[in-house]
């Protein structure tokens, strides 16, 4: 792999962010770090504080995020990302016409991060599909499991160290499983 | 949502001994129905006609985009895009290159983004054709279909001039577009988009006031503001209740911002206000093109900036500096500098979004696309419990899934 992110070359295209001031001011020890490259607002939190910053990120009148537009991660395997993964949320407001990045290192060790689905019911499914990529645990989430693919499926597709041409054994078909009783939104 | 819960009370306090989970009946919608526009299956509990629970399963179209597009070169992503929405490629094709645009820090010329705005909302028409003719014609309403699939045609053959191809498409490039307008171009769309306007005219004749169609598809589906904000909702179902959020104005991108078009907005979130929005949505469309191909600006349809854009044969053969563009470029492909961006763009169904992450090497770190109907599937459970079995007909009709790009 060629030149790894160059930190300092995002940081030259900074500038006075009104949302990453506000966020480090109200969270000042949860802030790790944050740029604006191409204009993205960007600040990267720390794991645990996800919830308290995405409450505030929703109910605060200064914020105002009502949409959960997107939740994904990456894995920094290729380029030497250290933590390996790296979660990534954006969020939509429409009373302020603003968009934000927030970004959460995770360890591979450790790769558990608090489910957000009870701010923003789009992040159910979200984190479910990210669960079934990136095998990434979230705390708190009603019902973690696979969405794209099958349950008897192994390994983690998007991660960097599945291979793309690798094979799994066909299923067997299966009885009719017993499943919740009224399916699982009532 | 009354009766669900006086069902479920129902039940809760039976002391009778009767057992009324037995009067509860577990069916299998799909995965392949034909009603359903993709393979999706609902496991649907029914209490006589009335659903009381539902379960969507997805992923039966899944085929990895994204880690296909990881293991690609950039510039060979841009033919996975046209698969991911079938009824509208071409504003997949743009989303995915101004997204390249935005990590490059470049802009198209002119004449490529007028260009593009023409046939994006022309694919934007023909999702909305098809998704409304396919949702009235599961409900009865034939002529209708056939009515727009022809109105779709005169379009698609306007895709295929410019193209080459009526859906898989592959037309933007990094820095402009792969083709200029044929010739001819805008005298044969103002034609088509005559016509186009007749057929509307016709029918919303036809169906607008009609009784039998409103009977099938007013106050079914509804679903309230707060609600369609938490589930992510975005596109003609957002706007369906009563919030005017369309990316195109709310963060222009392209030439928007030089276009007068209107948000049509609904009131309740029910299936009739997604046919109205869609309805009048195609109509600002029309507008649109019209107002593009006025503006239409003389000028090259791509960029001329060195490693964007494959040299002119003329370069290659004849000086060494184009022999070895041509070769780094063949060999390495494009290589946008460090850094991650994402780019919204307003699709047929609602934000299309790419989140791309670069090292500065020619191979993409990640490619992640935001699928606007994966979240209209998500709330199928909160938008049918309480109607009939007969209803979800309707309700997923004016979801309008596509399964391409619910399950990449």
């Amino acid at each position: 792999m060629g030149e790894s992110i160059n930190p300092d070359e995002i940081k030259a295209e900074q500038e006075t962010m009104e949302l990453t001031a506000l966020l480090k001011q109200k969270f000042p020890k949860a802030v790790l770090d944050f740029h604006s490259h191409r204009l993205d607002e960007t600040v990267v939190i720390e794991r645990d504080s996800l919830e308290k910053v995405c409450r505030f990120l929703r109910d605060d009148s200064r914020c105002a995020f009502e949409i959960m537009i997107d939740l994904t991660a990456v894995d920094g395997l290729e380029i030497n990302m250290n933590p390996r993964f790296e979660m990534v949320y954006h969020f939509k407001s429409l009373t302020h016409a603003s968009r934000i990045r927030i970004k959460v290192p995770l360890d591979e060790d450790d790769c558990r991060i608090a489910s957000i689905s009870n701010i923003w019911k789009s992040a159910d499914w979200y984190e479910r599909e990210c669960y079934d990529m990136f095998g990434i645990i979230f705390e708190g989430h009603p019902d973690l499991k696979r969405i794209l693919m099958y349950e008897e499926f192994e390994g983690y597709p998007l991660r960097k160290d599945y291979p793309i041409d690798k094979q799994q054994p066909l299923m067997e078909l299966k009885e009719i499983e017993e499943r919740h009783k009224y399916g699982r939104e009532l | 949502m009354t009766d669900m819960n006086a069902l479920q009370t129902r039940m809760e306090t039976s002391t009778s001994g009767a057992d009324f989970s037995s009067s509860v009946m577990t069916i299998e919608i799909g995965p392949a129905h034909p009603a359903m526009h993709g393979i999706v299956r609902f496991t649907t509990h029914l209490d006589g006609e009335l659903i009381i629970g539902m379960d969507p399963e997805i992923g039966y179209l899944h085929r990895g985009f994204e880690k296909e597009s990881e293991n690609s070169k950039w510039i060979q992503v841009i033919p996975y895009t046209d698969r991911l929405n079938y009824v509208s490629p071409l504003l997949c094709n743009i989303g995915y290159s101004m997204a390249v645009e935005k990590l490059y820090g470049i802009e198209a010329p002119r004449r490529a983004e007028f260009t593009r705005v023409i046939m994006g909302e022309i694919s934007r028409i023909t999702d909305h054709l098809t998704c409304l003719g396919a949702a009235a014609m599961e409900i009865g309403a034939f002529t209708f279909f056939l009515w727009f699939i022809k109105a779709r045609e005169y379009l698609w053959e306007l895709v295929e001039a410019m193209t080459g191809a009526r859906l898989t498409t592959n037309w933007t490039r990094f820095g402009g577009n792969a083709m200029d307008l044929p010739d001819g171009f805008l005298h044969d769309l103002e034609d088509r988009l005559s016509k186009l306007e007749g057929i509307m005219e016709e029918c919303d004749k036809l169906l607008t006031r009609n009784k039998i169609f409103i009977d099938r598809v007013k106050d079914i589906g509804a679903i309230s503001k707060e609600d369609a904000l938490s589930y992510g909702f975005s596109g003609p179902m957002l706007r369906a209740c009563g919030i005017p959020y369309d990316v195109r104005r709310a963060d222009p991108y392209s030439v928007y911002d030089e276009l007068d078009f209107e948000i049509p907005v609904g009131s309740t979130g029910d299936c009739f206000d997604r046919f109205l929005v869609r309805m009048e949505e195609i109509r600002q469309s029309t507008s649109i093109i019209k107002q593009a191909a006025d503006k239409m600006p003389e000028g090259p349809f791509m960029t001329d900036e060195r490693m964007l854009h494959y040299p002119d044969k003329k370069d290659v053969y004849g000086n060494i500096e184009g022999l070895i563009d041509h070769f780094k470029m063949v060999m390495e492909g494009h290589s946008p500098p460090a850094g991650e961006i994402y780019m919204p763009t307003e699709g047929g169904n609602g934000e299309i979004g790419f989140y791309l992450v670069s090292d500065g090497s020619g191979d993409p770190v990640r490619v992640r696309l935001r699928p606007p109907c994966f979240n209209f599937v998500q709330a199928m459970p909160l938008i049918t419990v309480g109607h009939y079995v007969a209803d979800i007909v309707p309700i997923f009709g004016s979801i309008n899934m596509i399964g391409g790009e619910l399950d990449r």
